[in-house]
């Protein structure tokens, strides 16, 4: 039993595995555009954690701690650059190889399967948002701001943000026509950056507001990142985990029929 | 074991609609082990869509279709496993070298890398790109492009090869090379598909075709056969300096009678003909006098001009 099933999962995961290897071939000779990223975090972690910080100092949390304000907004500058790691490879990146150079067309002439296509494209996404936040929890800790060992718990939250953001990002790019639709998703993630709980706890918006920042993917990955690296823990957790599942799992899903459509012409 | 004879693809009544539109309205054909097979026909004749279906990567709309005796609906990974497909446009990996696109192509296949190097090595031999083997692919020229592409669909060490209209777009010395590489493989027992709208490369590459207009196949048969169904053994071609379309086609009229069936075109008229002495003299006796007069043998040209009344290559007609 345990021999079949091993097959059967090696079966269903090696087809992705290729999709991974041909975007590991073809990237490893751009690999600055690819570590250039994520040093994009790491001046906005200066620009607001140490110079806004430096004047706001320490902050209340609506449970009555009070912490360092960088410490507050390091986890969700984190959190942002495993969303802009995973976003940006799966929807400008797919588009361009979906659209523009047609490598799916040649690849489905094989067994290859746009689920395949989808998943590896996937696995790609995470490598990419890993160098991001692996480059950002180094500066981190350089900088003192991993307060307990639970913060380690971060990385693997941040695991949840690119899954979220990989699902998302490749159904975009099934769905945009033309590279003046990335201005519209560059606009959005933005808005979830200033208003996902990044600098201010949701509490702090008005009424109105806050249900808006409750649908946002961001917000979920941030209060996750953020409870962990503080070592707060909190069952709410639970539900930014499922929320941000069940994102990576409708998107991957919604991305390989619409490729299936595209494709199978 | 391969058997003489062994069926590859088989399809009954195959049929393709996008919308309102019915690019393949009902087709029956039989492809086997062996043999190198054309679809024949002008552009939207529907060629392109029913090797696609063979190719699972369309679905049929109708009709049955069986490649290696599976279902392409149900088994269009294990089908596509043992399909080599050149499409029309490449779709070379142009992020890759030339040869990381025989390597990584054989990662979907699950060919393991070791293996696959020595294949792709052993490939670009073949397409004579051994020395462009670490060049970019947009470097290349058309007709290397086209190489690339075609060993690229052997690096599974394909059942049946697909091939798209192998060489249009080429010049005519890119051409002869890929026809030499596709000799090579007919010669090594490669069962080969191919779709063409030029007579030429179908009568020399085919050992049997259909000739497709509008969705349907309207013509079955080898080159030979065709051109002796259909058309006289040989043709002959007359000029009338300054002119034209309707005033050839009046005289077309009183050709009447001079050999076989008498085919106005823009440029000039052909008579078919059993014989072209005699026509040469029939013309003679009628006092008329074209600028030229040119006797060849009927090609497959002959027999689509005769089929659908219209040229193959419309801009070359």
């Amino acid at each position: 039993m345990s021999v079949i099933s091993y097959g059967l999962v090696r079966a269903r995961v090696r087809p992705s595995g290729s999709m991974l290897a041909r975007n590991w071939i073809a990237m490893r000779r751009a690999w600055v555009l690819i570590v250039s990223g994520g040093v994009e975090s790491l001046l906005f972690l200066f620009a607001f954690g140490f110079g806004v910080g430096s004047m706001v100092g320490d902050i209340t949390l609506p449970d009555g701690t009070a912490i360092s304000y960088t410490a507050y907004v390091a986890p969700a500058i984190l959190a942002n650059a495993a969303m802009m790691g995973t976003l940006l490879e799966t929807s400008i990146n797919v588009f361009a190889k979906f659209k523009w150079m047609k490598v799916y067309d040649g690849i489905l002439n094989t067994p290859m399967r746009p689920g395949d296509v989808a998943l590896g494209e996937v696995w790609w996404a995470l490598i990419r948002g890993g160098i991001y936040v692996g480059m950002f929890v180094i500066a981190m800790g350089a900088f003192g701001l991993l307060d307990s060992w639970w913060s380690v718990l971060a990385v693997p939250a941040c695991v949840f943000i690119a899954l979220a953001f990989a699902g998302i990002g490749l159904t975009l790019a099934t769905f945009f026509r033309e590279w003046t639709d990335f201005d519209w998703m560059m606009a959005v993630v933005f808005a979830m950056f200033l208003f996902g709980g990044t600098f201010t706890p949701v509490e702090a918006y008005p009424g109105f507001a806050q249900p808006i920042v409750y649908v946002m993917p961001l917000y979920h990955g941030i209060e996750l990142v953020r409870g962990l690296s503080l070592g707060a823990f909190h069952p709410m957790m639970l539900v930014n985990v499922l929320y941000l599942m069940a994102l990576a799992a409708v998107g991957t899903w919604v991305a390989q029929r619409r490729l299936a459509k595209a494709l199978y012409k | 074991m391969p058997l003489d004879n062994e069926i590859l693809v088989r399809a009954r009544d195959l049929r393709k609609r996008y919308g309102n539109h019915e690019a393949v309205r009902g087709v029956d054909f039989e492809i086997r082990r062996g043999e190198a097979f054309g679809f024949l026909g002008a552009n939207g004749a529907g060629k392109s869509t029913t090797m696609r279906m063979i190719g699972c990567v369309s679905e049929p709309s109708g009709g049955h279709l069986e490649v290696f005796d599976l279902d392409p609906h149900t088994d269009g990974p294990a089908i596509r496993a043992r399909l080599g497909v050149v499409p029309q446009d490449n779709t070379l990996d142009t992020m890759l070298t030339v040869f990381e696109n025989l390597t990584v192509y054989a990662g979907y296949f699950g060919i393991k890398r070791r293996e696959a190097k020595a294949k792709a090595a052993e490939l670009l031999e073949f397409v004579q790109l051994s020395a462009r083997a670490n060049d970019q692919v947009n470097d290349l020229s058309g007709g290397m492009q086209r190489r690339l592409a075609i060993a690229r669909s052997l690096i599974n060490a394909p059942d049946l090869v697909l091939l798209d209209e192998p060489t249009t777009g080429l010049d005519p010395q890119a051409r002869h090379l890929v026809w030499e590489r596709l000799f090579q493989l007919k010669q090594q027992g490669v069962s080969i598909l191919l779709t063409t709208h030029y007579m030429d490369e179908a009568e020399q590459l085919c050992d049997r075709l259909v000739v497709m207009d509008e969705g349907r196949i309207i013509a079955a048969g080898s080159p030979r056969e065709l051109i002796d169904t259909y058309v006289t053994k040989e043709v002959v071609e007359l000029r009338f300096a300054g002119r034209h379309t309707t005033a050839l086609a009046e005289l077309a009229l009183e050709l009447d009678g001079i050999g076989g069936q008498i085919e106005p075109l823009p440029d000039r008229i052909l008579v078919y003909t059993d014989d072209a002495e005699d026509t040469a003299a029939a013309l003679e006796a009628r006092d008329i006098r074209p600028t030229s007069v040119l006797d060849r043998r009927a090609t497959l040209e002959d027999v689509f001009l005769r089929l659908t009344g219209r040229a193959l290559v419309e801009d070359e007609a």
